[in-house]
């Protein structure tokens, strides 16, 4: 399923940090409108750092990257700002939320760079916990709500705004199963209405449950496949076995991805 | 400005292709997510507050305490006036002590802007408690012929009792200045002196006197009963006039010579409010030593304000970066945390203020003064304190817009 739309192109990208490390050496990835993909791979071998670059939070040592058209190299910080405000949602690992506001307010929060009114902030932030599955923890401060809820407010927080790409580091890693396959059920839910998602996984499971999955090794992507039957059908939520890979030169399986 | 991409990722939705600016933050939202910022460590924020608060508090105290003081002594001059003139008895050119001539006070009167005048004569006499006191014991104290119109020449008042009148200035009667009535332990009349050999009864006690001292040591009598009793030869020493404000200085040049026409140069005039002037101007000299102690404290409020907003921009690298990935610019996120140092300084300007106020009004009423905190203390107080916020927020801002976004996410 290639797309129409290139939501993300990424060219020749290479990223090479401080004290020689080559975080990526030479990425060409191409993320098309309405994709749900799992990026997976060993520990240090390039995800969190591929997924800076898509998500403009990093510019590459070389190599080009294009988000909703944009050229990131040609941007300036704060045209790159403005990109992340709206046209990208962040989940991260870890849930970041402000202790001690309310649910909604965290949301709404998520808002403040998008110009939008503070009224219509709220609005916009209580159809986002509805559409999670929280409409009934509007009030909620982060401490009493379990892990899974907490994400979910993350989630929330990152789509209120309805960018087109989801970008997820690891969003179940600090959840057990069960509050995992919530956060993943609500994921699976934006994707079947329309928002591109790429998140990066260690969990097997959740990696053969994605429509498409990229492998990734000492800053390389090495496997590139995708299960026809789970993207045809968004609904299905079981995590299905990988079958038929679609692309991908080498023919590694998700099992790097411990 | 974006290259050209030659497949069909250009045909896309709506705004794309669209220059990017990124939306301006409302004002209000700066100060809700500043508050919030600084709502979340409310012990720290009360303590660094605090040292804005002590350094604010000492300069609008020491300002508002010596322009309170300075009030009063306005007010006491404007009570007491400055048109009084003292005209007294120099020395002649021998050295020897002059005497005023007898008719002075009269002459004095005919002064056309002159529109009141006394005379008082000092004796050799000592004035005590009984006779049993050594006559070289004077605790201070003279004794003075008065005329009936020194009262109202100095706008003096009564503590107790009565001042001397055309019967009273004949009998062995005397008022007290202030001063002598305490040293002679006498608060009430009806008492007795002893005075030049024989007892003087206490008339009254005069209020205390500023524009004339020497009266509050003073035990006056009419001039009348000074003659009979003391031998007094009548020559005045001092002669106290008021005249119209504008023509003070005219009265102060016509003088000497209607007072002592034969020997002019004689005569010493002065200008018993000038002392009272000087002193208001003066109040302010001490003030700029205590104004520097709060400048300094102020600035160590200033360098412990700096200090919290540094610690919090390590502490909250994961929510410089957060709000990066939300969309934040570097600008606003400089803005941000300024914003939150600027507050955090004027918290403690404002309590600051308050305190120094608080402090102004409770010393003034222990003072019997009027309290008075200049507008311009507590306007330079609030300047000083947006100065210091963004001095102090400059650095911790301008390190945690310059955070590169991931280095913030990754912080463990
Ligand atoms: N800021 C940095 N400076 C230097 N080296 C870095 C930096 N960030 C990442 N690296 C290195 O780049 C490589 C890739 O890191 P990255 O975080 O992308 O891996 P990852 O696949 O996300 O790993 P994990 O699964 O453990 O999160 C690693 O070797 C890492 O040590
Ligand atoms: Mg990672």
């Amino acid at each position: 399923m290639n797309g129409t739309k290139k939501v993300v192109e990424l060219v020749g990208v290479t990223k090479v940090y401080p004290g020689d490390v080559a975080a990526l050496r030479g990425v060409d990835l191409v993320i098309g409108a309405g994709d749900l993909v799992a990026i997976v791979g060993p520990s240090g071998s390039g995800k969190s750092t591929l997924l800076h670059m898509i998500g403009t939070l990093d510019r590459p040592t070389s190599g080009t990257v294009r988000i909703a058209g944009y050229e990131v190299g040609d941007l300036t910080d704060r045209e790159l700002s403005a990109l992340r405000a709206r046209h990208l949602g962040f989940v991260f690992q870890q849930f970041h939320l402000a202790p001690g506001t309310s649910a909604l307010d965290n949301v709404a929060d998520g808002l403040l760079y998008s110009g939008t009114p503070p009224k219509a902030r709220r609005e916009r932030a209580a159809a986002a916990l509805e559409r999670v599955g929280l409409g009934h923890r509007l009030g909620h401060r982060p401490h009493q709500m379990s892990g899974g809820e907490q994400q979910r407010v993350a989630v929330a927080r990152a789509v209120a705004g309805e960018p087109p790409l989801l970008l997820a580091d690891e969003p179940t890693g600090n959840l057990d199963s069960a509050a995992g396959a919530e956060v993943l059920a609500v994921l699976r839910d934006l994707n079947a209405s329309g928002t591109t998602i790429a998140l990066i996984t260690h969990d097997a499971e959740i990696a053969a449950w994605a429509p498409r999955r990229v492998g990734v090794r000492d800053g390389r992507i090495v496997t590139d496949e995708r299960t026809e039957t789970a993207a045809a059908t968004p609904a299905t939520t079981a995590a299905k076995p990988a079958a038929k890979p679609v692309a991908g030169p080498g023919a590694e399986t998700v099992e790097a991805a411990r | 400005m974006t290259k050209e991409t030659p497949d069909e990722s250009r045909s896309g939705r709506g705004g794309r292709r669209t220059r990017l600016t990124p939306a301006r933050l409302r004002p209000r939202d700066v100060v809700r997510v500043s508050a919030g910022g600084l709502r979340a460590r409310p012990a720290r924020v009360v303590l660094s507050a605090l040292g804005i608060a002590i350094g604010i508090a000492t300069m609008v105290g020491v300002v508002g305490v010596s322009s309170s003081s300075r009030e009063d002594l306005l007010r006491q001059l404007d009570r007491l006036g400055t048109n009084m003139l003292t005209v007294q008895a120099g020395r002649t050119l021998f050295g020897e002590e002059a005497k005023l001539p007898v008719t002075a006070p009269e002459m004095v009167r005919r002064i056309t802007p002159v529109t009141a005048a006394a005379a008082t004569g000092l004796m050799d006499a000592t004035v005590r408690r009984t006779d049993r006191i050594s006559e070289d014991v004077t605790g201070g104290i003279v004794v003075q012929a008065a005329d009936d119109e020194l009262l109202d020449t100095l706008r003096g008042t009564m503590a107790a009792g009565a001042w001397l009148n055309a019967a009273t200035e004949r009998y062995p009667a005397v008022v007290l200045g202030s001063v002598a009535a305490e040293r002679l332990g006498v608060s009430r009349p009806g008492g007795q002196v002893w005075i030049g050999g024989r007892w003087f009864t206490v008339l009254g006690v005069l209020a205390p006197l500023p524009l004339a001292p020497e009266i509050e040591r003073s035990a006056l009598m009419g001039f009348a009963a000074a003659e009979q009793y003391l031998g007094f030869d009548g020559h005045p020493t001092t002669i106290y006039e008021r005249s119209a404000d504008e023509a003070v200085e005219d009265v102060r040049a016509v003088l000497p010579g209607t007072v002592n026409p034969e020997n002019p140069e004689e005569v010493d005039v002065s200008r018993p409010s000038d002392a009272l002037t000087a002193k208001a101007a003066a109040t302010g000299a001490f003030t700029e030593l205590m104004l520097g102690l709060g400048a300094v404290a102020l600035l160590v409020g200033g360098v412990g304000v700096a200090n919290t907003m540094v610690i919090s921009v390590l502490e909250r690298r994961k929510e410089i970066g957060l709000r990066r990935s939300l969309g934040a610019t570097r600008g606003q996120v400089r803005v941000q945390f300024l914003a939150e140092s600027l507050l955090l300084s004027a918290l403690g300007g404002v309590v600051g203020a308050a305190l120094g106020a608080v402090a102004t009004a409770g010393y003034a009423m222990s003072n019997g003064w009027p309290a008075v905190v200049p507008p311009w203390a507590v306007g330079g107080a609030v300047g000083a304190t947006l100065v210091i916020g963004t001095l102090a927020g400059l650095y911790p801002a301008m390190r945690a817009a310059r955070l590169s976004p991931t280095e913030a996410l990754t912080t463990t």
